[in-house]
């Protein structure tokens, strides 16, 4: 499984920096990377083709894992973050940051992070203990409300620039550099471990709360593991905006390629096997436009959520 | 403590009070109606970055004259709007025995507005004339798939699963109208202000435009009063009651669409109106449609007048557009309508 996930998104990898508008051979590819310049080619390899994929594969993972973290420990397969508005939060926040206080990089990832475990902080005091259509309803709420201020906010930019309004509403990567990709990739590398410990216990609390309680498995693990996923869904959107369904299909179609069983490494590969592919797509769909990721990835993934919910696939485990 | 949704007539021995002593009589709310309206309408020509005086609308050689003109132009449209929204929810409340139904939550807002962006970017469609027919188009197939998607299922279309339908389709609408703006880089600029939901600088052809579909759909609207009621004790009940239960939802549907649509021509998707004000109508005069419908329809046009003068003064010199005054406002009561977890129960 995680063996052909792997192949698969290796495969997006190198047919998202080799092919395109300007196709870039492998073996110049090979050469480019260890220090040969090639004119033209090194340029659009090296400030393009391969940031983004990078930066595609980072947030992928990111929003696939945070995403099943969701649906797993919540086991509502809608209770996804970009669902409950926690990827909205994190958006708002940010162009707050943009707009108002005028401020980039470090401050504007962490106010992306904030946004993310506020949202997530108020979703969880407003619904208590229901996981159920209760929790989505409140999300769905908190997202329009959220989404309306973040349009208020950019009315009041001073400039109207497509490309940053795009990026907060619904992801894109067109904007990417290469310090925004040590930035993400060092939080992954310090929450990746966490997750490895936490995560053992994300099989036994996708039972319910009372039986992974009788398995040893502590509540508190549960809220935690949630924390986490929010920090990396914050993160991801602090460096590419919010994808948007990249969270919410990551873990379902992992599930249904694993028979049934959600592995939080699986729905991490399929997220970044989603993103970069979506990326090519957006990029070369229609010529000289560079659509933003979020575009496709939000035109497939909606009808997906409306086919879960006229087959009645959501109630089975809500 | 609501009693929005109970009959009036309660069973004896359930409640010391009967739920209707408390409520308000009809006249009573139609003179708290006309005043309001008055209020909001005199302030909103009024208020605004600068105060004027009451006679530069009357007095052309006034050099604020052409302030009042502005404001009176966003003032009746603001009304004309507000009504239409007001209507439409208490229609669609009824018509879907949904107390979540609201054209903005449904998606019917989105599939509108992805019709108007279709026109104007891809078909070239530029007069008002035209486009509101495509409006009329994308409100009225988004109405029918955001129901058929969700009545699809065992427990068919619960007030949960329709507004979930319509928050995918309209994230799925909104990533559509982002990629179709993007290749049209013109069209962007005109849309910035309309996304938003403005009765700002649209100017009264518009209004003129749009007012007779509004007219239309309004008294189609109002004439479904005693369709709705019979609808309200459920379909079994209302075909025993001698309606045609198919056809009925066919013209609240018809009703539905024009008010929507035209609304959405005129001023941007504006999400909430249509589900807060006939929850406050209910608890003032009862479930009765009859008064739910007109009172709905005048207390959504105080409610978006209100909503845009409010939104004049409270960050100067700039302003919160109607569309995100309706979202500060709408979003806490739609909280409480699913945390009172009584969302069955209309």
């Amino acid at each position: 499984m995680v063996a052909l996930l792997s192949a698969l998104l290796v495969t997006v990898f190198l047919v998202r920096i080799t092919l395109g508008d300007f196709v870039v051979t492998l073996p110049d590819v090979v050469r480019i990377v260890t220090g040969t310049e090639i004119p033209g080619a090194s340029y659009i390899l090296m400030e393009s083709k391969l940031p983004r994929a990078v930066l595609g594969v980072l947030v992928g993972l990111a929003f696939g894992v945070g995403g099943a973290i969701f649906q797993t420990t919540l086991r509502n397969p809608l209770a996804s973050p970009d669902v409950v508005g926690v990827s909205v939060g994190a958006s708002t926040a940010a162009v707050f940051t943009i707009v108002v206080l005028d401020q980039r990089g470090v401050a504007l990832a962490a106010a992306a992070v904030l946004g993310a475990v506020g949202v997530a902080v108020g979703v969880r005091l407003l619904v208590g203990a229901h996981a159920g259509t209760r929790l989505v309803l409140v999300g769905v709420a908190l997202s329009a409300g959220l989404y309306s201020a973040v349009q208020y906010l950019f009315t009041r930019a001073d400039e109207w620039d497509t490309q940053i309004v795009l990026q907060w509403l619904i992801g894109s990567l067109n904007r990417v550099d290469w310090p925004t990709i040590q930035v993400l990739s060092l939080l992954l590398l310090v929450v990746v471990p966490v997750l490895v410990v936490l995560s053992r216990s994300a099989r036994a609390s996708e039972l319910g709360d009372d039986a992974a309680a009788g398995l040893g498995v502590p509540p508190r693990r549960a809220d935690l593991l949630l924390l986490v996923a929010v920090l990396l869904v914050g993160v991801g959107v602090a460096a590419a905006g919010p994808i948007s369904f990249v969270a919410f299909l990551a873990g379902p179609i992992a599930r249904s390629l694993n028979g049934g069983r959600t592995t939080l490494l699986g729905a991490g590969l399929v997220g970044a096997i989603i993103v970069v592919a979506a990326d090519h797509v957006a990029a070369y769909a229609v010529p000289d436009v560079n659509f933003p990721v979020g575009v496709v990835t939000g035109a497939v993934g909606a009808p997906f959520l409306l086919w879960l919910l006229a087959t009645g696939r959501t109630s089975r485990r809500s | 403590m609501s009693t929005a949704t109970s009959t009036p007539v309660t069973p004896s021995g359930r409640l010391a009070r009967p739920a209707g002593v408390r409520r308000a009589s009809a006249v009573t709310a139609v003179a708290v109606l006309v005043v309001a309206l008055l209020v909001a309408a005199v302030a909103s020509v009024l208020l605004g970055a600068r105060w004027i005086g009451p006679t530069s609308l009357l007095d052309p050689t006034s050099p604020t004259h052409e302030i009042a003109a502005v404001r009176l132009d966003r003032t009746l449209l603001g009304l004309a709007v507000g009504g239409a929204l007001g209507l439409v929810g208490a229609l669609m409340q009824g018509l879907t025995r949904n107390p979540l139904a609201d054209p903005g939550v449904l998606g019917v807002n989105a599939g509108a507005s992805l019709a108007m962006v279709v026109a104007i970017s891809v078909m070239g469609v530029s007069d008002m004339r035209a486009y509101v027919w495509w409006a009329f188009a994308g409100a009225a197939i988004a109405l029918v798939l955001v129901h058929a998607i969700a009545s699809v299922g065992r427990d068919g279309a619960t007030p949960v699963k329709v507004a979930i339908a319509g928050a995918a389709l309209t994230a799925a609408v909104t990533s559509w109208v982002s990629g179709l703006l993007l290749v049209d880089r013109k069209t962007v600029e005109s849309f910035r202000l309309w996304q938003v939901g403005t009765v700002a600088g649209r100017g009264d052809e518009v209004l003129l435009i749009g007012l007779p579909f509004l007219l239309v759909g309004a008294v189609l609207g109002l004439a479904c009063a005693r369709t709705l009621n019979a609808l309200a004790l459920g379909d079994d009940l209302a075909r025993g009651l001698g309606r045609h239960v198919v056809r009925d939802r066919l013209v609240v549907g018809v009703a539905t669409v024009l008010l929507a649509g035209s609304a959405v021509a005129l001023a941007g998707p504006i999400a909430f109106v249509g589900l807060i004000v006939p929850h406050g109508v209910r608890a003032l005069v009862g479930p009765d449609y009859r008064l739910v419908l007109p009172l709905s329809l005048g207390f959504g046009a105080v409610l978006v007048v209100a909503a845009d003068t409010v939104g004049r003064l409270v960050l100067p010199p700039g302003e919160v557009q109607v569309g995100i005054m309706s979202a500060v406002v709408g979003v806490p009561v739609f909280l409480h309508l699913v945390r009172r977890g009584r969302i069955g129960a209309l």
